[in-house]
């Protein structure tokens, strides 16, 4: 089934409005592992028939990592631009699936100009299917999987997101192991404040190993998250403890659309 | 008469200098940048209800926070008592309250007595853990050398206080037996009155006792209440102002920068006048960030004042957890170590005095701010809601914005993004290719 993906500029061109404005980020565009967690939303998107749209061409970078790095030129330029695109086009609400972005549409870009109702995309899952327009009834592909969630930072302490996503992993009928760092004191992936874009300081670990450490005490089969850089340090972190072929590292999204057989 | 004018004397003296180091303190943290915490004060007084007067952060580590409860309760409820000290002080009067009162004075002093010996064994506790059992979180770098004694000698100060304490109601309930047969009822110097000064049989003896105890106890207090402005253990007081001011927003919610608002305005502006005369001329402009104690806002330098060195943010923190150099805590203690510093040397050579030093440098390092992945973890942790990731990001602004000084990764980074919008190096015509990919 190909992807449904209207640009804002598209519905504009046709005279129609999106309700919701599915912001991809960066990572969501390029990076070829969260491509997939993009795809699954939209798929998600598509079956509910929920009318969105995306920027397309004329998204850019949140500013997050420029933010967190202490470069606050570089935010507020990006800000700024990106509250004009948004403001031009009369964005109401904006579902994102990266934390990084959700916290820097839904917190710092208000103080600029750009007030948005901002979700993330666990939410707008767990409202379609509150709602009835997604059913995950009678699925068996995760039923009896182990399943624990890591918390990315900038979902769950930074802004107190922590039930949307465990919410959807209980519809699927799956085990939901919870590790010894979780919700408040969750532990970080190592990814944020800009760290992605950087080598750690001098330790005698890195942090997405003692991370996926506490993944591996779970038993869990699978990783779910709901960032893509947790993602990514998962991932990596599953690699260096040689489980790559044992233990899977999923956005929600991705549970949700493989359990709907989107 | 010389008794009342000792302890008048004592009083006066413990008060004054007091507050004179609170006027300090004051003035310290006032260098600090101005900040407006004055909106929601319901939402505030909540705070600081919930967070300071009822421990709720301490709870998710529930056998120091136990502890921690039994010291505290005792030291709240003891403050009664303290009044009837002050008035006997003054007066020279015996239990000055205990006529008026009735029973509920006797229910009064038990309840100060149980919780008491409970603090007794929490402070043995908690000596044990530090000097003992020897928890990382208590044993770390930063608590080398000063730090640790402070640690110990609050706990022995606490320990004097409370043997005091009881040498006072003992000895008193053991004379007041032997002179009239009859006991005070007090929950537990009535045992302990018979048990430890049962044998002494003059009046004159446990007098005396009872005087040394109550003298002790007075003392201590005014050592202890002295000592405070000298030790991480301010924290009982400030953790009141400090959860009150406690920033109620997301934690996600990093500070915006007015003075770079203005300046992206004026760029993204195409009729703005570059030449124009800027609004106050007369103003210097402000430092991006902070490379020193008096760049960061006042209520940075209350958290500084306010930590007790727990280490709960630090044994929280990914960074420090993997042995990197980076401790939350240390960026505390550095910020207050700095403060006192600059303080001193402002107070003594005049408000433009500079020394030359700086907090970013010559107490805090760029490996250490470099290190944060801005997890918030610490802010969570703290029971005292500090909040040292903003001052980490203050510092990484000052790096950045005024040094150019950054990993050289980051760099690559932030020029992607103003390149090409976004921190790989991507076009940004490639943004929707992932719609049409397999």
């Amino acid at each position: 089934m190909s992807l449904k993906v209207p640009t804002m500029a598209e519905m504009l061109a046709n005279g129609e409005t999106a309700d919701v404005l599915f912001w991809v980020g960066c990572a969501g565009s390029f990076d070829d592992r969260a491509k997939k967690i993009t795809k699954a939303v939209v798929k998600i998107l598509n079956h509910c028939n929920v009318k969105f749209a995306v920027l397309g061409t004329e998204e850019s970078c949140s500013g997050d990592p420029a933010k967190r790095a202490g470069n606050e030129f570089t935010f507020q330029m990006q800000a700024m631009m990106n509250i004009q695109v948004l403001n031009g086009y009369e964005v109401k609400k904006i579902v994102t699936a990266c934390p990084h972005c959700f916290n820097t549409l839904k917190n710092e870009y208000p103080e600029l100009g750009g007030e948005y109702e901002v979700i993330h995309h666990t939410q707008l899952i767990q409202d379609l299917i509150n709602t009835g327009k997604l059913s995950l009834e009678g699925n068996q592909t995760f039923k009896g999987k182990k399943i624990t969630f890591h918390d990315p930072c900038y979902l769950g302490r930074a802004n107190d997101v922590y039930e949307a996503p465990r919410s959807l992993i209980e519809k699927l009928d799956a085990e939901l192991v919870e590790m010894k760092r979780c919700k408040t004191n969750g532990l970080c992936c190592g990814a944020g404040g800009a760290q992605m874009f950087k080598e750690a300081e001098k330790g005698n670990k890195e942090i997405n190993i003692e991370r996926t450490e506490d993944a591996l005490e779970t038993n869990s089969s699978i990783i779910a998250t709901g960032c893509p850089f947790c993602n990514t340090m998962m991932t990596d972190g599953i690699k260096h403890a040689e489980k790559e072929n044992e233990i899977q590292v999923l956005d929600v999204a991705e549970l949700i659309a493989n359990a709907a057989e989107l | 008469m010389i008794q009342i004018s000792v302890f008048a004397l004592l009083f006066a003296g413990g008060v004054g200098f007091f507050s004179w180091n609170v006027i300090k303190i004051r003035q310290n943290i006032l260098l600090g940048r101005k900040l407006d915490r004055t909106d929601h004060a319901a939402d505030r007084w909540k705070t600081m209800f919930l967070v300071a007067l009822g421990q709720k952060k301490m709870f998710t580590r529930p056998i120091p926070a136990l502890l921690h409860l039994c010291l505290y309760a005792a030291f709240v409820i003891t403050q009664i008592e303290l009044i009837e000290i002050v008035a006997d002080g003054l007066s020279g009067g015996h239990r000055s309250l205990k006529d008026s009162l009735g029973g509920f004075y006797t229910f009064m002093i038990s309840f100060i007595e149980i919780l008491s010996v409970l603090a007794f064994f929490a402070t043995v506790a908690f000596l044990a853990r530090r000097n003992m059992l020897k928890l990382p979180r208590l044993t770390m770098r930063e608590l080398k050398g000063w730090p640790t004694k402070d640690a110990n000698l609050i706990l022995i100060f606490e320990i004097i206080l409370l043997v005091c304490i009881f040498t006072m109601n003992g000895a008193d309930e053991a004379a007041q037996l032997l002179h009239s047969n009859t006991s005070y009822g007090f929950a537990v110097s009535q045992f302990i009155g018979p048990l430890f000064f049962g044998g002494i049989k003059s009046t004159e003896t446990l007098h005396l006792l009872e005087q040394i105890g109550w003298w002790g106890h007075i003392t201590m207090v005014f050592v202890f209440l002295n000592y405070l402005p000298y030790s991480k253990h301010f924290h009982i007081l400030l953790a009141f102002p400090n959860t009150y001011y406690s920033n109620l927003e997301k934690k996600g919610k990093f500070s915006n920068m007015e003075s770079v608002t203005n300046e992206v305005k004026l760029m993204l502006d195409p009729s703005a006048d570059p030449f124009a005369a800027p609004a106050n001329p007369d103003e210097a402009p402000q430092r991006f960030g902070a490379k020193d104690v008096t760049d960061l806002t006042w209520k940075n330098l209350l958290d500084a004042y306010t930590c007790t060195e727990c280490g709960r943010c630090t044994s929280s923190c990914p960074a420090n957890i993997t042995g990197k150099k980076l401790s939350p805590r240390k960026i505390m203690m550095d910020t207050r170590d700095r403060l006192m510093e600059v303080g001193d040397s402002q107070r003594k050579h005049g408000k433009d005095y500079q020394d030359g030093k700086s907090l970013l440098g010559d107490y805090i390092s760029e490996e250490e701010i470099w290190a944060c992945t801005s997890c918030n973890a610490c802010v969570q942790e703290c029971p005292v809601n500090i909040d040292p990731l903003s001052i980490i990001v203050d510092l990484r602004r000052y790096l950045v914005m005024e040094e150019s000084k950054m990993p050289t990764e980051l760099t690559g980074m932030l020029t992607n993004i103003e390149n090409n919008g976004a921190p790989w190096q991507f076009s940004p015509n490639d943004r929707l290719n992932w719609a049409n990919e397999d």
